[in-house]
């Protein structure tokens, strides 16, 4: 099997705009998942509301696409209630950090044995390009027309602090790093997140000096600092730029973990 | 063999699910329903099932609709404000025709209120509480051993009807404790598994789909989307829309003969009492000190949907008199259906209607 | 018979499981019918705590208690509260190492702290020691029923200690009874 034979065909064309990245992120995910060898009836994919979350209702498996920011409850509900099913979280920023957050943190403290991938757009692009959680500084969506003046969340270290098992943060334009961070945090018992930074031409590029798909899909790679690089950086004291953002596999651990089979 | 117990209200509600098969629970504690988390933490580990305190309500009923899907039965139970943050994910499991439990053990309100004392002012809310036209089943227990038999019998009728269906006690009968015979069993009629090749929500004549388990190999597609028969999100048919939840509502409504639980004493009585839940047990006094006396009473188990067609049975009714701890929630509802003065007896603050306060109510007469 | 028994005294005396038990002593082993009701409120100790129970021979149709003819108090504050409107037809078994006022009603003095503490070494005993007067002195279940519904409720490695609390509660009762109750 390929990525291709984990779709639900007869629901094509999808809803996602031309030059959206959650695409290329499901592309990578459905990879990963393949590459598990897991059965589809033995897979179950969760979501909630946005656009990010209409994605397992392309996927021919058991899905549960639920209300706005609670998939991660529903989730657990299905984990812990059946171990046997693989169960795989689709989200978005606004779904899981802002409405979603405090199932966020909890789901992170439980370690429950999910795999979460949340396409981080930095808008809700769903209800036409209103500011998240994650948007920056002084960035224009309809409800920051002055330029955002919240700073916004790290996922990923909100994840770690509250107690993933496996932590990584890749883009839309590193989708091999990013499809092997996803099948790491499938293979890795306990709760694994993988934040994928992507674009969003309709609600956000187009507001944000990003002309063209390319343009924005150019500024995550040039903004997005190695794992490594950022370490190195920090040992010799030297400043991180404050526009940068660290990519790589930022936590792998083996916390005591909630449902996980014996 | 049957045995005895003495039991508070709260225990026999958590005993009548496991006696049920509920083999999941996700809950967070509240005053006045917190026993039912407890002695489900404590027991369902034991029977190979699962407790999990969640990290609030909104995420308990999410989590206990998760896990029917993959085929548990499974429940929660909250009070007042808990039961107000569940209503998010309460019609979403109307919508994607989930059988679930829900148990409010009702105190006084609104918001904080009196976490302590008993109520029934959710009942309109349990109807009505979450956005769109649905319909659910509730279910009133008026002593520890109803607490017991109705519970099981929730879990029974979430999966026969697909609905939430809801256990609306109240803080007077879940801390009491009494005497209660346990059976030796409940009756258990399992779910019914969608049948393969069948679309995940197609009807048969009963309205009611057959049940795509996860992990059964139907891979269906369940949202909270107005949804075609396949499950597709099909968000802006009107006549889709229209019909799907047209079957929301009737497969409750049109069973509700079926559904029906209540009992009548002296049907030939001028003066009729109507009740739910603990106020039964005033009624029942007042009825029991006046023996020979021409008083009507109909104690309604099914609340939701509203037994209508019981209040016929009473043909010389000249007065119906609903003591509730609310403001005349049902009393309302009565009103809706009979041509006769409907008087409604409120109480609220948590203590029950004295036996010599509708004694008098009788004596004020018409 | 509906016998209505009221207990009060302070948070962490027992005074919920008292009720509890007699109930269960009741149900479980006399073949009556028992409710019992409680006040809840939101501090977990201190305070005038009560609790009652309906004994009757027939089921029980109104649970809560309108008209107690049995009082159990162990703190002033509790006579004060629950204690001091018992009717002059009532009983009353006090704590009389706790309360310092009389009620309007015949009415048992069992230093049942005093004794739990000096004989038994526990006071945490005390509410069995009441107990085990209220049903010497009125009789509302069987003595074999009540030590059956203790053994049930306490805990394990404390039957020796709550048994000879009930049997101090007796011997308590009786003594009293010798001399006379106490009427005003």
């Amino acid at each position: 099997m390929t990525f291709e034979d984990w779709f639900r065909k007869d629901r094509l064309p999808h809803i996602f705009c031309a030059g959206c990245g959650n695409g290329t992120i499901i592309n990578c995910t459905l990879a990963a998942v393949d590459q598990m060898g897991w059965k589809k009836e033995e897979t179950v994919f969760v979501s909630g509301i946005g656009c990010s979350s209409r994605a397992p209702g392309y996927i021919m498996t058991d899905s549960l696409h639920t209300t706005h920011g609670r998939a991660l409850a529903f989730a657990t509900g299905v984990k812990m209630a059946n171990k046997n099913l693989h169960v795989v979280v689709f989200t978005g920023d606004g779904d899981l950090a802002a409405i979603g957050g405090n199932h966020f943190i909890h789901a992170c403290r439980r370690n429950i044995d999910l795999t979460v991938v949340c396409m981080n757009n930095q808008i809700y692009g769903m209800t036409g390009g209103q500011g998240s959680p994650t948007t920056p500084l002084k960035c224009l969506s309809t409800t920051t027309p002055y330029g955002c003046a919240e700073p916004p969340f790290d996922l990923c270290e909100l994840a770690i602090a509250a107690g993933a098992n496996y932590v990584s943060r890749w883009t839309s334009y590193h989708v091999k790093e990013l499809e092997k961070a996803v099948l790491a945090g499938l293979q890795t018992p306990g709760f694994s997140f993988i934040e994928a930074m992507t674009q969003c031409p309709t609600a956000f590029g187009r507001r944000n000096k990003f002309r063209q798909v390319i343009d924005h899909v150019e500024y995550l790679k040039a903004h997005s600092l190695l794992k490594a690089k950022r370490d190195r950086l920090f040992e010799e004291g030297k400043e991180i730029p404050p526009d940068m953002f660290v990519v790589g596999e930022l936590m792998r651990r083996n916390r005591p973990a909630m449902g996980v089979l014996p | 063999m049957t045995r005895t117990e003495f039991w508070q209200g709260n225990t026999a509600c958590a005993e009548g699910a496991l006696a049920a098969g509920c083999t999941f629970f996700g809950g967070y504690p509240i005053t006045p329903s917190t026993e039912i988390a407890e002695h489900m933490a404590a027991k369902l580990p034991k029977k190979g099932g699962v407790f999990i305190q969640m990290e609030d309500e909104i995420a308990s009923m999410a989590s206990i609709i998760g896990a029917s899907w993959t085929g548990a039965r499974s429940m929660t139970a909250t009070s007042g404000p808990g039961f107000s943050l569940m209503m998010e994910n309460i019609g979403f499991a109307a919508m994607t025709e989930t059988p679930c439990v829900v148990v409010n053990v009702q105190r006084g309100g609104p918001s904080t209120g009196q976490p302590t004392m008993g109520a029934q002012g959710d009942m309109m809310q349990c109807r009505f509480g979450s956005h769109g036209d649905y319909s659910v089943i509730a279910l009133c227990p008026s002593s520890v051993q109803e607490m017991y038999e109705l519970t099981a019998k929730a879990f029974n009728l979430a999966d026969r009807y697909r609905v939430p269906v809801f256990l609306m006690a109240d803080e007077i009968v879940g801390h009491m404790r009494e005497k209660i015979i346990i059976p030796d069993s409940v009756e258990k009629i399992p779910r019914k598994e969608l049948e393969k090749g069948v679309l995940p929500f197609k009807a048969g004549d009963d309205l009611i789909p057959g049940f795509a388990t996860f992990g059964k190999g139907h891979h269906v597609h369940v949202t909270g989307l107005t949804h075609d028969e396949r499950g597709y999100p099909c968000a802006t048919n009107v006549n889709l829309h229209h019909n799907l939840v047209k079957r929301l509502v009737d497969k409750v409504e049109n069973a509700r003969h079926d559904l029906a639980d209540f009992s009548v004493i002296n049907p030939d009585a001028e003066e009729v009492f109507i009740a739910y839940g603990a106020p039964v047990r005033a009624v029942q006094q007042v009825l029991h000190d006046r023996p020979g006396q021409d008083i009507g009473f109909l104690q309604i188990r099914t609340v939701w949907p509203f037994p209508d067609f019981a209040l016929a049975r009473f043909k010389n009714a000249r007065r119906f008199l609903v003591p509730e701890l609310n403001f005349g929630q049902i009393a309302r509802e009565i009103e809706r259906h009979v041509n006769v003065p409907v008087l409604s007896i409120p109480k609220l603050g948590g203590d029950l209607h004295l036996p010599r306060e509708l004694t008098a109510v009788l004596e004020r007469g018409l | 018979m509906r016998h209505e028994v009221r207990f009060s005294g302070f948070g962490g005396q027992g005074i919920i499981l008292s009720a509890v038990i007699l109930g269960r002593a009741a149900v479980m082993y006399d073949n009556k019918h028992a409710v019992q009701t409680q006040v809840y409120g939101p501090e977990a100790r201190g305070g005038a705590s009560m609790s009652a129970v309906i004994i009757d021979d027939e089921p029980i149709l109104f649970p809560k208690v309108t008209n107690p003819d049995i009082f159990v108090i162990m703190s002033q504050e509790g006579f004060e509260k629950y204690g001091s409107d018992a009717p002059a037809s009532a009983v009353m078994v006090l704590d009389s190492s706790l309360v310092h006022s009389r009620p309007d009603c015949r009415y048992y003095e069992i230093a049942a702290t005093r004794e739990a503490k000096q004989t038994l070494g526990k006071d945490i005993v005390a509410n069995i020691v009441m107990l085990g007067a209220l049903v010497r002195s009125t009789g509302i279940v069987s003595v074999a029923a009540l030590e059956k519904a203790i053994l049930d409720s306490v805990p394990k490695g404390t039957e020796a200690l709550n048994t000879k609390a009930m049997k101090k509660g007796i011997e308590l009762a009786e003594a009293v009874m010798k001399n006379g109750e106490k009427k005003v």
